[in-house]
């Protein structure tokens, strides 16, 4: 029990970096993958708190697409910025 | 100056809310209200469901996943008429560069593996943990795989579009012949088709087949937003 405590304590730590890291980066890319970083630890989370069905949703949403889907919307309106330019 | 006050105060009311409702919580022992009853029902097999988590979702709180459906649909209609753009005139000298043949031959190889995955995810949705919604996000991220590796890769926007549309369609009908067959306060009844063998593959009456229905439409749903969100850029 004191082991499994340990390792909620340690993945919450690791989300609040991962998101703070988000806010900070300038790079925005790096931004995103932190973003996706938090829904992976969550997901984890999730599955030790023996909620699997949550933990999937996390994993393939969170984690993945809408990962993808703020890398196509940092790509558009970098394309928007060029045309401008 | 006002602006740092005031924002500190703000803060201060926030962790005092916070604090307040922190300090009050207590670890659950057992299950009460509308969970209680619910875990009983299913508990006693009412629905022939082995996951409770699938019984509740789609048969006592079916309405609430027909909302959630909607609402990924309205979306993802929203998404489709706010990015939809002429076709950009792709200069040939800008031309991007092809995927490397590993890439290539990796991705087609796992995307299919991927699809079958998500299609057992959702199938199996009345016995192990998972359902339509996950199913479905997962053969999204394979058809995202493919988007990622190929850079030419096209989705068929004709059968997507009726696949997502029959399945709703054939969602709601499914709801509304419970209220036909069952009784009126019934929508979204599973037990319109036979219970069968509790724990296996074809038992929990409906359930199965809703759960591939929303499979399907969440599947191509997600799909279709990854594939308007991509753009004619490439």
């Amino acid at each position: 029990m004191e082991l499994q405590q340990g390792i909620f304590i340690l993945m919450g730590l690791a989300m609040i970096i991962a998101a703070v890291l988000a806010m900070h980066v300038k790079d925005l890319i790096s931004s995103i993958i932190a973003v996706g970083v938090v829904s992976l630890f969550a997901s984890i989370l999730y599955l030790l708190m023996q909620a699997p069905d949550v933990a999937m949703t996390e994993a393939a949403i969170g984690a993945g697409l809408s990962t993808l889907v703020f890398l196509y919307a940092l790509h558009k309106t970098k394309d928007v910025e060029e045309e401008n330019d | 100056m006002i602006k740092r006050i005031f924002s500190a105060i703000l803060l201060l009311g926030f962790v005092f809310v916070f604090f307040i409702i922190v300090n009050n919580i207590e670890e659950a022992t057992a299950l009460k209200g509308v969970g209680k009853e619910y875990a009983e029902r299913s508990g006693n097999q009412e629905l022939g469901a082995q996951n409770i988590v699938t019984a509740i979702i789609v048969t006592y709180r079916g309405l609430d996943t027909l909302g959630e459906v909607a609402v990924l649909f309205i979306a993802a209609t929203g998404i489709a008429v706010l990015l939809r753009r002429k076709k950009k005139k792709i200069d040939p000298g800008k031309k991007k560069r092809e995927s490397s043949e590993i890439l290539l031959t990796g991705s087609t190889l796992l995307a299919p593996m991927i699809i079958i995955f998500g299609i057992y995810i959702f199938l199996n949705g009345h016995l192990t943990p998972g359902g339509g919604f996950q199913g479905g996000a997962v053969i999204a991220s394979a058809i995202m795989l493919l988007f990622l590796a190929d850079t030419s890769y096209k989705i068929n926007h004709n059968v997507f579009g009726w696949l997502e549309s029959l399945s709703g369609f054939a969602y709601v009908l499914i709801g509304i012949l419970g209220l036909v067959m069952i009784g009126a306060d019934n929508f979204l009844d599973n037990r319109i088709l036979s219970l069968g063998t509790f724990g296996s593959i074809l038992s929990a009456g409906a359930i199965p087949v809703i759960y591939t229905l929303i499979g399907l439409k969440v599947g191509t749903e997600l799909a279709s937003i990854l594939d308007n969100m991509k753009g004619d850029l490439e």
